[in-house]
């Protein structure tokens, strides 16, 4: 039986010393029966009559997705003041960054790197012509839409500001009534026949359909219509009542009382904790310390003082008791860090 | 003239290597050592069970596809079959990873199968994300919406697309599943080569405290990733701690001058001494 040794750089072998929380002494004692196909067998079964009950008892949670259509249908007004903020370019999709749009400084950075902005604008989104006007002039036989389009789109720049200024002032204190928005006059040019219309259009649910428009035939791409909806304030009051938010430590939760996904407590706990509650570059904050702590659970086999933990806290005499106590009746009391009282 | 012999073919060598490295009574053991006697062991298995309830579950929903539990009674039960073994799948791996944890799992040699075990764990957290990301619900919408701030932070959204659902999917049923796979298949395969980690030896100080002195052999793990044989199971007679055996004398030997002996380090215990003595002292 040869002690441990590895090979040096120069290809001689040398000693290595043996180390607590590395190495092993190999077992030289005795072996038991073990029937691991029925112990697998046997675990299988009792997971299945687990799972089957749970599912029964249970069930699992379907709570139905806030499509365009219910949104505008629920919150006309709130509909009508995101949309008019795609329109003129202020909400969040609008702003975002990448890998959405081109905005200056919206990148977030750790330190002087922005891994965002390196990688560039790969999901180019411009909301106005995306979530607005592009939907508009797919509805058919309006002529009064017609006519706002071509006014609005062969306007000049600045007079689109003046127009989209004024609106978003009226829009503000917008009303609905009897399926209409309401909105004071104003020198808002066509733009108030635009959102109307949009507004008409996503309460019949055909933005839903316009805002998921490909090439193709089958649609499985959703950014767009998601974008949309989180930029209102109805998704995020629909998940704050189900304390989703992310405040609530919503990432791991889940619709009703289900224990979602408690796996990520870790990740979720960090968006809870200053700077990264706080700071606007909070998500690569929380990612990097997630992946530094990622890289310490794979390589703690190789990291002194952390692969001392285990034996250092002694949890492996109550997992070894009965081992330890084989070996004679006050081995278990003797072993690091401390003493546990013997069977004695 | 005798014919040259026939040199091995890619595949004989494949073949010797494969069975060399796990010869059936390794892969499939009828018998573990005598320290592996805690229901701490059985969550590995209960893991395992686990994955195959979560994978058995997700067949029957890709049979009938993605908006089938929406619409069916029993494609909903399915997919609460479906919810439940992958909670309890993380349930039993979580477990499952402290127990290896507090055992030092990756001692002697088994540092490479603590590393696929947890890389693992991180898959199985990708796959559980991607398939809440699937469900076509409340949750889904919620979820990725959140999350593509944090994903599009580090610059991977701009590829990896949490808004976009046919993605999502395949990466949930394909890709991830399939890594996953891989991943627990070469962490079994390794603890099969392996064997279960033994426990912590106890020092000759502790064992004198005990009223015992024995001593034993120690070897230690020749390198992290080059695996020790499973040492061969010793016959039920046999003493629990072997008197040391005669080390051969090789050119590997370790020189006298630089013996074989703890390393005094501030993770390391050094008010005992060891168990294992060195070669030169075992006359």
């Amino acid at each position: 039986m040869s002690a441990t040794s590895a090979s040096d750089t120069s290809g001689a072998h040398r000693a290595r010393r043996f180390k607590t929380d590395r190495d092993v002494v190999e077992w030289q004692g005795d072996y038991r029966r073990y029937d691991i196909a029925k112990e697998v067998l046997i675990s299988f079964l009792v997971v299945l009559v687990l799972v089957v009950a749970c599912a029964i008892v249970f069930s699992s949670p379907d709570d139905p997705p806030v499509t365009v259509k219910s949104w505008s249908n629920a919150a006309p007004v709130d509909f009508a003041q995101t949309a008019m903020a795609e329109l003129n370019g202020t909400s969040g999709v609008a702003t975002y960054g990448p890998p959405y749009t081109n905005t200056a400084g919206a990148s977030q950075k750790l330190g002087p790197i922005s891994l965002e902005h390196a990688v560039g604008v790969r999901i180019p989104i411009n909301t106005a012509q995306d979530f607005v006007l592009k939907p508009l002039a797919t509805l058919p036989n309006r002529p009064a839409l017609d006519a706002a389009l071509a006014e609005y789109q062969g306007a000049s720049a600045t007079q689109r500001t003046k127009w989209d200024a004024a609106y978003k002032r009226v829009v503000a204190n917008a009303t609905f009534s009897s399926g209409q928005l309401v909105v004071k006059g104003g020198p808002y040019g066509p733009v108030g026949v635009l959102i109307g219309n949009l507004e008409s259009m996503a309460r019949t649910g055909a933005l839903d359909g316009a805002l998921l428009a490909t090439p193709q035939l089958y649609a499985t791409n959703y950014t767009n219509p998601l974008l949309f909806i989180a930029d209102g304030m109805y998704l995020a009051d629909q998940a704050s009542l189900r304390h989703l938010q992310g405040s609530q430590w919503g990432m791991m939760n889940e619709t009703g009382n289900f224990p979602g996904q408690a796996w990520l407590w870790l990740y979720t706990m960090w968006y809870q904790v200053p700077p990264m509650n706080s700071s606007s570059n909070g998500d690569i904050e929380v990612w990097a310390i997630m992946m530094a702590l990622t890289l310490l659970l794979a390589l703690v086999p190789f990291i002194p003082g952390l692969r001392s933990i285990p034996r250092r806290i002694g949890i492996y005499r109550l997992i070894w008791r009965h081992h330890y106590r084989s070996l004679g009746p006050d081995v278990l009391s003797q072993m690091p860090p401390g003493r546990t009282p013997s069977r004695r | 003239m005798s014919a040259r012999p026939e040199p091995p073919s890619w595949t004989g060598r494949v073949r010797h290597a494969v069975f060399s490295a796990y010869p059936p009574e390794q892969l499939l053991p009828e018998r573990q050592p005598a320290y592996v006697s805690s229901w701490i062991y059985v969550f590995g298995v209960l893991t395992l069970a686990s994955l195959i309830a979560v994978v058995s579950s997700g067949i029957v929903l890709v049979i009938f596809g993605p908006a089938w539990w929406h619409v069916s009674s029993v494609g909903h039960f399915v997919n609460s079959l479906h919810l439940w073994s992958a909670e309890m799948f993380f349930f039993f791996m979580a477990v499952h990873l402290w127990g290896k944890f507090f055992m030092a799992a990756w001692r002697g040699g088994r540092a490479l199968t603590w590393m696929a075990g947890s890389i693992c764990f991180l898959a199985s957290i990708a796959t559980a994300f991607t398939g809440y990301l699937s469900q076509q619900n409340f949750d889904s919408e919620w979820i990725s919406t959140q999350a593509k701030d944090g994903i599009n932070a580090t610059g991977a959204g701009a590829f990896w697309n949490v808004l976009n659902f046919g993605q999502m999917l395949m990466w949930h049923i394909v890709l991830l599943p399939l890594i996953v796979a891989i991943l627990i298949g070469l962490h079994v395969l390794l603890v099969r080569r392996h064997g279960v980690v033994p426990p912590f030896a106890p020092t000759e100080a502790q064992l004198a405290k005990a009223g015992l002195s024995l001593t034993t052999t120690v070897t230690a793990a020749t390198s992290l990733l080059v695996p020790q044989e499973l040492t061969e199971p010793s016959p039920q007679e046999q003493p629990l701690l072997q008197e040391p055996l005669a080390q051969e004398p090789t050119s590997e030997e370790p020189p006298a001058q630089e013996p074989l002996a703890q390393e005094p380090t501030s993770e390391e215990p050094t008010s005992e001494e060891p168990l294992w003595t060195l070669p030169e002292d075992q006359s």
